[in-house]
């Protein structure tokens, strides 16, 4: 990881030293324990500042939406097909990108860790090889770092880079190596009442801070469905009714565009789940559909265009 | 003030006292492991060691939903349309093992919900008078927290009526106030050797509380000259003004009142707002006061280390640490606070 940070670093000063790009946008390190910060570089200089880790857990095609300059970003394969998909929806030209691509070695869930040290306080966390070394006052501890993946990371289709101008370090295994269709819809097997308790259950502790819709490059609308009032679609109550609209409309207008990158789980203060339904539309999308999100610069996301052969299983006539 | 000492396997007694006369509220284990508030069942489950929990106990005085008012949505009726007061709170209630920095956020906002005639909030000052706050004393604060630097630190009595100090098996118990002072009437007092167990704590505590920040220089500037320093350019970059900092943060206090109607039921409720929103200022004209992502993030920390202490002469921040550790791109408070601080702005 060092190496790729040292390299991220060289690309950084050699693009902005040419003036290929006015910023590179990256990672530096946070000031608490597996939280690196979304960083804009300008200089070569503070380009001495990005780094790459397992705790780079924000998509950063989010940071590009509404920007006029020449951006070099850093992306792995999830953010890069978040790039491909703005560019579809005209949220971003392909020129003024530039994708420092990268294979993705599957990002830490800091609650999987804090977990496995309850009422310990964690001071730091270092990358050595496959494992954590996880530090706090009076205590030093090793944690694999497959064990405390992000349960998207284990399930992911594209680790490398799908789109890029220069490929840093080697390309990788493709797969996190789970099936995103074994486990994409949990509740598909419950019974209705089941499922209902299993979606209360997701939901109840939300706060309604959109720290998950904030952090996710889909959510770019200039006022979401949430902050409009006349007519007003959903409540501003943390009731039941309210909350569930709020994620149950959220995650419909994701569908088809989600590339399951986890950004959202990641930002969540209080450990929702919310990709218990997205991936469950994303299954739907890909069985209706054939379609899978930011993949291709071409194609055109199956929400977006109506179609007469569209499918309506759900129509019983 | 008087410091008395209780064992812990007697807390069930005092929590029998507590019961009968207050809904009794603790940090509790939760499924997933974290310490979050819970209602209390038993003396079994309370916890001693644990850090803070991630959001801030501040919903028991200002709930993030609150009906104000009900209406009957009739306007055919001579009795439609007429508010009725909701209720206050039916029962008192107490907040056991609440953190020093805690309390005294909700006694920070004393000051802005009913400081005098012309800032009586009914609601707030319900919840407040009918609220109980057993404090405990905090044994190793976070890496986040700079409670010291704010007025505050890991024995700060200020907004308690009673501190508990862990003592191990047993626990110091301060009286702080006729309220505390009442319930722990029958409790022997506490030997010498135990308050000074109890003070050498606090000098280790305090001690440990390793983030700083200075105030100095935001005091004596100008409030224009913090308004427009360069610095907010940088600083305010990668924030999604998403609402995580407001409202996990102890002493961050908007909120928006809507009427909701469904039939013939009508009520008012206010709800949590965030400054970090841009629908928070958005004018029916159209026009925004702070329109940009830099004015809203801008407005955070203005707000809490220099229009607070300008006006009311109380920090808006207890230095809980909660903003830095759940920002989803680590905005860190510290960091904004020492930028503001800089001996040279530019
Ligand atoms: S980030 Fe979490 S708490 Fe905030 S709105 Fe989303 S699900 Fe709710
Ligand atoms: S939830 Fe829907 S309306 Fe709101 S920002 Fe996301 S896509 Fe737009
Ligand atoms: S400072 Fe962090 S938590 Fe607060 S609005 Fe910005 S991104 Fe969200
Ligand atoms: S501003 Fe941050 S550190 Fe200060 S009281 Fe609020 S959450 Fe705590």
């Amino acid at each position: 990881m060092q190496e790729l940070t040292q390299q991220i670093r060289s690309a950084a000063k050699r693009l902005l030293q040419e003036e290929r790009v006015d910023c590179v946008l990256g990672y530096r390190e946070g000031t608490v324990p597996m939280r690196e910060r979304p960083f804009f570089a300008y200089t070569p200089e503070e380009a001495d500042q990005l780094v790459w880790t397992r705790f780079c857990v924000n998509n950063l095609a989010n940071f590009l939406i509404g920007r006029q300059d020449r951006v070099a970003v850093v992306a792995q394969g999830c953010v890069s097909r978040n790039i491909v998909g703005l560019i579809q929806e005209k949220q971003l030209s392909r020129e003024q990108v530039y994708v420092l691509g990268l294979h993705s070695p599957g990002m830490v869930d800091s609650a999987k860790v804090q977990a496995q040290f309850p009422n310990r306080v964690i001071h730091s966390v270092e990358e050595d090889g496959e494992e954590l070394l996880v530090n706090g006052a009076d205590f030093q501890e090793r944690v694999k770092v497959r064990d405390v993946k992000r349960d998207n990371c284990y399930t992911c289709t594209h680790r490398n880079a799908v789109i890029y101008d220069e490929f840093l370090g080697e390309q990788g295994e493709e797969t996190g190596g789970g099936n995103i269709d074994n486990v994409a819809a949990p509740w598909e097997n419950l019974s209705l009442e089941e499922r209902w308790q299993r979606f209360e259950e997701t939901f109840k502790d939300c706060i309604r801070c959109y720290a998950c819709r904030d952090v996710c490059p889909l959510c770019y609308c200039n006022q979401c469905f949430v902050d409009e009032n006349q007519p007003q679609w959903c409540g501003k109550t943390v009731e039941e009714t309210d909350v569930h609209t709020f994620h149950i409309l959220r995650a419909f207008h994701c569908a088809g565009r989600c590339t399951d990158c986890g950004a959202c789980e990641s930002a969540c203060p209080v450990g929702i789940k919310m990709r218990r339904l997205t991936s469950k539309l994303e299954k739907d999308i890909r069985e209706l559909y054939g379609y899978s999100p930011g993949l291709d610069l071409e194609s055109t996301p199956p929400l977006s265009v109506y179609s007469p052969e569209d499918p309506e299983p759900f129509s019983t006539g | 003030m008087q410091d008395k000492i209780l064992d812990k396997s007697e807390v069930d007694a005092l929590l029998e006292r507590l019961g009968s006369e207050y809904d009794v509220y603790a940090p509790l284990r939760d499924q997933q492991g974290s310490v979050e508030w819970a209602a209390l069942d038993s003396s079994s489950d309370l916890v001693w060691d644990f850090s803070n929990t991630g959001v801030s106990p501040k919903r028991f005085v200002f709930p993030q939903t609150e009906c104000m008012m009900r209406f009957n949505n009739r306007s055919d009726d001579p009795e439609g349309m007429i508010m009725k007061q909701e209720q206050g709170l039916q029962r008192q209630q107490a907040l056991l093992n609440i953190r020093p920095c805690d309390a005294k956020a909700l006694k920070a906002l004393d000051s802005i919900y009913c400081r005098d005639q012309t800032s009586n909030d009914v609601y707030w000052r319900d919840k407040r008078e009918k609220t109980l706050y057993v404090g405990l004393a905090c044994k190793s604060p976070c890496p986040t927290c700079f409670c010291t630097s704010v007025r505050c630190g890991p024995h700060y009595e200020e907004g308690l009526d009673i501190l508990l100090v862990d003592l191990g098996e047993r626990l110091l118990v301060r009286t702080l106030s006729e309220k505390g002072a009442e319930l722990a009437s029958n409790l022997s007092d506490a030997p010498d050797e135990a308050k000074q167990q109890a003070a050498q704590q606090k000098e280790e505590a305090e001690a440990a509380v390793r983030s700083q920040v200075g105030l100095e220089n935001i005091q004596s500037r100008g409030i224009m000259e913090l308004y427009e320093a360069p610095m907010w350019d940088r600083e305010h970059e990668s924030c999604l003004n998403c609402g995580v900092c407001t409202y996990v943060c102890p002493t961050c206090h908007c909120f928006d009142i809507q009427d909701e109607t469904q039939g013939e039921h009508g009520r008012r409720v206010r709800n949590w707002d965030t400054c970090m929103s841009w629908l928070f200022t958005y004018h029916t004209s159209g026009h925004n006061p702070r329109g940009t992502k830099k004015d809203r993030f801008r407005q955070r920390f203005m707000h809490k280390f220099k229009y607070m202490p300008y006006k009311f002469d109380v920090i808006g921040c207890v230095g809980c640490g909660r903003c830095t550790q759940s920002c989803p791109v680590n905005i860190d408070v510290t960091e904004v606070v020492g930028e503001m601080n800089e001996p040279d702005l530019n």
